[in-house]
């Protein structure tokens, strides 16, 4: 076998190995790539941004563990960025693990807004199935959908809640999601039926799917796609965290896949099979 | 008459749902709701059947000391453990048989359960997750090669995202004056995504929504039956 | 200088009871399109931004219940709490400063909430459903009176009884996994359609499948098809019912659980033939380094390029719902298909025309089809 057919067959363990240092260095030494914001990130900013003073918002975590590296960053971003605005927040899950997530994005920020109080300045309401369904309840009546919070206090008792009785009470809505039901559910529902903003955060990989959604109706206001939407975002609001940190990493593996295109299809050209094929 | 009855149940439930979906006014305003609720009792409920199957298959496997039978053993504690130190003491703010076991939070920082889930559950599937980014080189390089036009404009837009989806293109064309902001990777990417991509999209979009209507017509009308088990 | 005082305390009174009855236009109708639980609010309020506005309700006009406390930009809301319908409701509003003190308030306004018998924002939808069930029932009927339709090829599919054939020959088995969803998804149930054909073929051949489900709901489908397959064929009893099994309802555990069949067991062909989201790339890079002939089938389209890259062959979209009519090559079913593609060819047309009359000014269509 020549060279260049080697090159055509490098054995997938090596592409991975290349894959683990080129994504492990950078998270050690950071590289400090600039980054350039986009509109959608943009729009998703501005939204939170430009809301009414003591505004409403929902943030839905419809995602679990697997993808927390790259949604969290993003949810902790906006819950940031919502309390320093002073807003209300009220979260809640249509995925198990959503719950949990909350929390540990919760526990985070409180770190840099100590004074936040639950019940007040936020709610977690915890999960609940049903998806489309429970979206559909909520637009209709928050306290039947969730009569309790997720530590099981009665909704009445917790002051946050006094001016919520459906969805329409919101200003906006993020929903943070990696897959079914998430944030195209909360399009299709929150906004087509009740006319509510929705805006969100979703895996990188579901951004081509969701993207059709950012149209001149704004079913979806804007949309934080992947690690860099969410570095993006930190970046918007002076708060460098992981996403940023995270983004050399991927930075470098997207380079190691270009390389490794490139390789590949020089071994493809040099070795005559382009003209084999073509005959 | 065991096949005639589901049809039927099909067919009525079908034409009940798109009924609903044009009028509101009751009774069948809300027949779309109840009926996924209905379907989420029954599925709440057929989770045991799953758990079992599950417990079931794994023992069997274990008993006949098939091939790798004791991977199966792993399955089967992990699914005791959880079930067990879940009933026990509950997960976060819920208690369980034996309360809140406060004695157990201070040893491990959490529930056991919690404790379990933390450091075990969340690394096994952010690890799983994690594997996308080798397995997505791997099939990159096999994939992208340029046989023809059409792939050719494929690998090349392809890196072009690649490239504006990081920060890399930032840092390659950052240079690039204000005036041609158009010429930036990001930019270029997010054109190929805003535009082409988008458009590609909502064609096999639109095209799997008729194929959704299509099959949906076929399955109410009882032309397909073979989700019943054959013709 | 206690008349001054009471004077004063008086004009302060006066002067705030004229400010506080300074009428805001406000209008209430009942909610357009729904089972008469709700009715829209809307008002036009100019003065002073307020701190919130509170919104009252009452059912004889009498007593008023406030009912919400909402932001002072908001110009409209729609009440959906407790409305009945047929009922009549009075509402009004109350513009409060910080320390609740009202700037301005308006007259009471009624409005009675009534069910309507059609949503006739969904006129553009039944035109669509009505057009589109027609010409798939045209084409049913034209295929039952047995006209020639002409279905091209699906290169995937032909492929089915290769892979047994295949399987069969080295003693390997075949694995079948119908995407992580519940039945209440098509793609689903598009892909149990095809595992009843595929199930067909592996009684006959004698081969062995193995169906490993995420969800309860699909595993009972699952296995009564396979079964009904084994029974069709005429060998009931080399039905194994422990070849379908579930695993678990979480996304990628169910992955590490396939990946470790796939890894373990080298089936000679995979079929991943249903809804995925992220794992599908990881499925199907496992059965590509364990040399399966690999077919694959979903309508999602970000999944797509990974099975695309990474199996032998691709169903897209559309081309998984056809697959179970494909394959059972019934006139009924092909004829669905035929008029599935007179549905896009309208539907294509709609789009031109649309595109063309916009750029002319003309928006019948665009409205038409928003609704406006």
């Amino acid at each position: 076998m020549s060279f260049f057919e080697k090159l055509m067959k490098i054995d997938r363990r090596i592409i991975f190995l290349l894959i683990f240092i080129g994504v492990a260095v950078p998270l050690i030494v950071a590289l400090n790539f600039t980054l350039e914001i986009t509109q959608p990130v943009r729009k998703v900013y501005s939204l939170v941004e430009d809301a009414d003073d003591g505004a409403y918002i929902l943030l839905s975590f419809d995602y679990g563990p697997s993808t927390k590296p790259e949604i969290q960053p993003m949810a902790i971003a906006v819950l940031k960025h919502a309390f320093e605005r002073d807003y209300k927040v009220v979260c809640s899950a249509l995925w198990p693990m959503g719950v949990l997530m909350c929390s540990e994005a919760i526990e985070s920020v409180k770190e840099e807004y100590p004074n936040i109080e639950y019940g007040v300045d936020y709610v977690n309401l915890g999960y609940k199935a049903g998806g489309l369904v429970t979206i559909n309840h909520m637009g209709k009546n928050m306290r039947e959908t969730f009569p309790t919070d997720a530590a099981n206090n009665p909704i009445s008792e917790i002051p946050i809640m006094d001016n919520i009785k459906n969805l329409t009470n919101f200003d906006f809505i993020v929903g943070f999601s990696s897959g079914s039901p998430g944030l195209k559910q909360w399009v299709q529902v929150a906004h087509d039926a009740y006319g509510v903003p929705v805006a969100g955060g979703s895996t990188a990989v579901q951004v081509p799917s969701l993207s059709p959604y950012l149209n001149r109706e704004n079913q979806l206001e804007g949309l934080l796609g992947g690690l860099k939407g969410a570095a993006e975002y930190e970046k918007l609001i002076a708060s460098p965290g992981t996403a940023v940190k995270g983004m050399d990493a991927q930075s470098i593996a997207h380079l190691l896949i270009i390389i490794f295109i490139t390789i590949g299809n020089i071994g493809y050209f040099v070795t005559g099979k382009y003209k084999q094929k073509r005959l | 008459m065991k096949r005639q009855f589901p049809l039927v149940i099909t067919f009525v439930v079908g034409m009940l749902v798109i009924v609903s979906q044009f009028i509101p006014h009751q009774p069948f305003g809300h027949l779309s709701d109840t009926l996924e609720s209905w379907f989420l009792i029954i599925s709440g409920f057929a989770i045991l059947l799953g758990q079992l199957n599950l417990l079931k298959v794994n023992i069997i496997k274990i008993h006949r000391k098939v091939r790798n039978w004791q991977y199966y053993i792993v399955c089967v504690v992990s699914f005791v453990v959880m079930i067990t130190i879940g009933i026990l003491w509950g997960t976060q703010d819920q208690p369980g048989l034996l309360g809140q076991g406060s004695a157990l939070v201070s040893f491990f920082g959490r529930k056991p359960f919690d404790y379990i889930f933390k450091h075990f559950f969340e690394n096994l599937s952010a690890t799983m997750f994690s594997l996308l980014a080798f397995f997505m080189a791997s099939a990159s390089y096999r994939a992208f090669r340029a046989r023809n036009l059409e792939s050719s404009l494929l690998l090349i837009s392809a890196v072009l995202v690649m490239l504006g989806r990081t920060t890399i293109g930032t840092w390659l064309t950052g240079w690039i004056p204000e005036d041609l902001t158009y010429l930036h990777i990001p930019q270029i990417a997010n054109f190929i995504m805003k535009y082409l991509q988008k458009t590609g999209q909502r064609a096999i979009m639109i095209c799997a929504g008729l194929g959704i209507v299509g099959s949906s017509l076929r399955i109410i009308l009882g032309i397909e039956r073979s989700y019943l088990g054959g013709k | 200088m206690k008349k001054i005082f009471v004077f004063c305390v008086l004009l302060f009174l006066f002067g705030s009871s004229v400010w506080a009855s300074s009428n805001v236009p406000l209008t209430a109708q009942d909610h357009p399109d729904d089972d008469g639980s709700a009715i829209d609010l809307s008002w036009k309020y100019e003065g002073e931004l307020p701190f919130s506005i509170w919104i009252e309700r009452s059912k004889d006009g009498k007593d008023f219940e406030l009912i919400s406390k909402i932001a002072p930009a908001k110009t409209y809301i729609t009440d959906g709490k407790n409305i009945k319908p047929g009922n009549q409701y009075y509402y009004r509003l109350k513009f409060v400063d910080a320390q609740s003190n009202i700037m301005a308030s308006t007259d009471i306004v009624k409005a009675k909430s009534e069910a309507q018998w059609f949503n006739s924002r969904r006129t553009p939808l039944l035109v669509m459903v009505i057009i589109l069930s027609a010409a798939i029932l045209y084409f049913i009927l034209s295929a039952r009176k047995g006209k020639h339709l002409f279905i091209r090829k699906i290169a995937g599919l032909d492929t089915i009884e290769e892979a047994v054939g295949r399987a069969t020959e080295l003693g390997k088995p075949l694995l079948f996994v119908p995407g992580i969803m519940d039945l209440d998804n098509i793609q689903t149930l598009a892909g149990l359609n095809i595992l009843s054909h595929l199930a067909k073929k592996v009684a006959k051949y004698d081969s062995t499948l193995y169906v490993p489900v995420s969800k309860s709901m699909v595993l009972s489908t699952a296995k009564e098809i396979v079964k009904e397959a084994y029974l069709k064929v005429g060998r009931p009893d080399a039905f194994d019912s422990d070849s379908v099994f579930y695993l678990t309802d979480d996304q990628f555990g169910y992955v590490a659980g396939v990946d470790g069949i796939i890894v373990r067991e080298k089936p000679a062909a995979t079929f991943y033939l249903g809804a995925f989201y992220a794992e599908s790339l990881i499925l199907a890079e496992t059965g590509f380094e364990s040399g399966a002939i690999q077919i694959a089938g979903t309508a999602m389209p970000s999944q797509i390029p990974f099975f695309v890259a990474a199996c032998d062959y691709t169903l897209i979209g559309e081309e998984l719902f056809a697959a179970s009519a494909y394959l059972s090559d019934q006139p009924n079913q092909l004829g669905c298909l035929k008029g599935q593609d007179v549905g896009k060819a309208l539907i294509l047309i709609t789009i031109f025309v649309g595109i063309i009359l916009d750029i002319f000014g003309v928006n019948i269509i665009t409205n038409f089809l928003q609704m406006k």
